[in-house]
């Protein structure tokens, strides 16, 4: 299976039939395609509605509905829309069950990086701040290391923080952690791989439980 | 029968002069006033303070016109990735950016629009968006203190409108719309469609009249 599929399929299985799901752009927004069966989950666009649907054609293109990255959008029967107060008083306020989004760094103690590598990379924090603070499960669903080998998952982040303490598991091709408020736990190992193989690539001290998972 | 508050192109122009605050609704142009700034640009207008969601993007399109074209010093905004003219003129030093977190920008501008003075919220606790705020702790959590964001000019885009005033927005257009209409010493509308008042279902309006000062039909 491919890296990247391999990630997008184990962060689906983390939703709730009948939640309130944001992902972000990039590997999270294909996680839609690897939704469990029998695990329907209504996905949140935070620049204001609820209900995101398959990218229209250009001949079907509503030029009204967009998605959070200005692309074209659709809206599926039952969404909604809203303005940005309303967008962002969901997000902040726990309605939004879960989100799943990449990052620069993320370090033992459950801090995320994912929004600025200064001097060099500015774009903004959108509306990445708010989703990690309020989101109930924050999931990070990244390839383990950089492009050049570089392990991401540190015992404390470089780049400026995204927001401290609230992420709640790291999914990568090799393994699923853990933070659970005092560490990483290392629950899940992708399968041939090694606890020695996810140490040699990660720099942050991992916990080990009695029993590690297999990441299916 | 209330006064009417549609006006031409020019009249709403003549409103602005160089060195303002101005909002402008929107998110990546949707939403956006597109037609009107494409006016004001043309206007020669200088020195802009622009307040929206983002920088729309590096053609000479909405709210990016006025980056693009150099009319604007000071932008404040959550994201400018979209438009890489933005980074360029923040390194030659003759645009200043302060990003602010989307969800906390939307509520310093509704502060500003509902008489509040200031919000706490926890975005931002803990990271560079909490440089030079007060954090106050409720209840065993930590918040910041981030305080109302008024425009002397809010330039807004609706759907409908009626000649009173009243606005409808339509799917992901509303955006940061409703909001703004609230927080600027006088309002600007670009609407879509202009229709006699008695013509909208009361239930549909998100933007009372009572908010707006200028409707121009673009």
């Amino acid at each position: 299976m491919e890296h990247r599929e391999r990630i997008a399929r184990r962060a689906a299985r983390f939703f709730r039939d009948g939640g309130l799901v944001n992902l972000g752009i990039g590997l999270p927004t294909q996680v839609v395609n690897y939704i469990p069966e029998g695990i329907h989950v209504q996905l949140q666009s935070e620049n204001g509605f609820i209900g995101i649907g398959p990218i229209p054609d250009a001949d079907g293109w509503d030029h009204d509905v967009v998605n959070a990255g200005g692309r074209p959008a659709s809206i599926l029967p039952g969404g909604c829309t809203f303005d940005s107060a309303m967008s962002f008083g969901l997000i902040r306020g726990g309605h939004v069950d879960a989100t799943v989004l990449g990052a620069l760094e993320v370090d033992q103690e459950g801090n995320l990086a994912n929004w600025i590598i200064p001097g060099r990379k500015v774009p903004g924090m959108g509306g990445g701040m708010d989703l990690v603070v309020g989101a109930r499960l924050v999931i990070v669903a990244m390839e383990h290391c950089t492009k050049a080998g570089a392990p991401k998952i540190l015992r404390r982040c470089t780049l400026p923080l995204t927001a401290p303490h609230s992420v709640d598991y790291i999914v990568t091709e090799l393994c699923v952690l853990h933070y659970n408020g005092a560490g990483l736990i290392l629950e899940e190992l992708a399968p041939g791989i090694t606890v020695e193989e996810v140490r040699t690539k990660t720099q942050a001290e991992l916990i080990l439980p009695e029993q590690i998972g297999r990441m299916e | 029968m209330a006064t009417s508050k549609i006006v031409s192109l020019e009249e709403a122009l003549a409103r602005f002069h160089d060195g303002q605050t101005v909002m402008i609704g929107g998110f990546t142009n949707v939403g956006s006033p597109n037609q009107f700034c494409r006016a004001l640009a043309d206007t020669g207008i200088r020195r802009l303070h622009i307040i929206a969601n983002d920088a729309g993007n590096d053609w000479q399109d909405g709210i990016g016109t006025f980056i693009v074209e150099r009319r604007a010093v000071r932008l404040t905004a959550s994201h400018v990735g979209l438009n890489p003219v933005v980074g360029q003129l923040m390194n030659e030093g003759v645009l200043e950016v302060t990003l602010v977190p989307q969800g906390t920008l939307v509520e310093r501008i509704r502060c500003g629009g509902m008489g509040l003075g200031g919000v706490l919220t926890p975005t931002g606790v803990g990271t560079l968006a909490a440089q030079g705020k007060q954090v106050i702790s409720v209840g065993g959590r930590d918040y910041l203190l981030e305080l109302p964001l008024r425009a002397e000019i809010a330039l807004i885009k609706a759907w409908r409108a009626d000649t009173a005033g009243n606005l409808v927005y339509r799917r992901t257009a509303k955006n940061f719309n409703p909001v703004m209409a609230m927080a600027a010493d006088l309002v600007i509308v670009q609407a879509e469609e202009v229709v006699e008042v008695g013509e909208l279902d009361p239930d549909q309006v998100c933007t009372p009249a009572a908010c707006v000062d200028m409707v121009v039909p673009l």
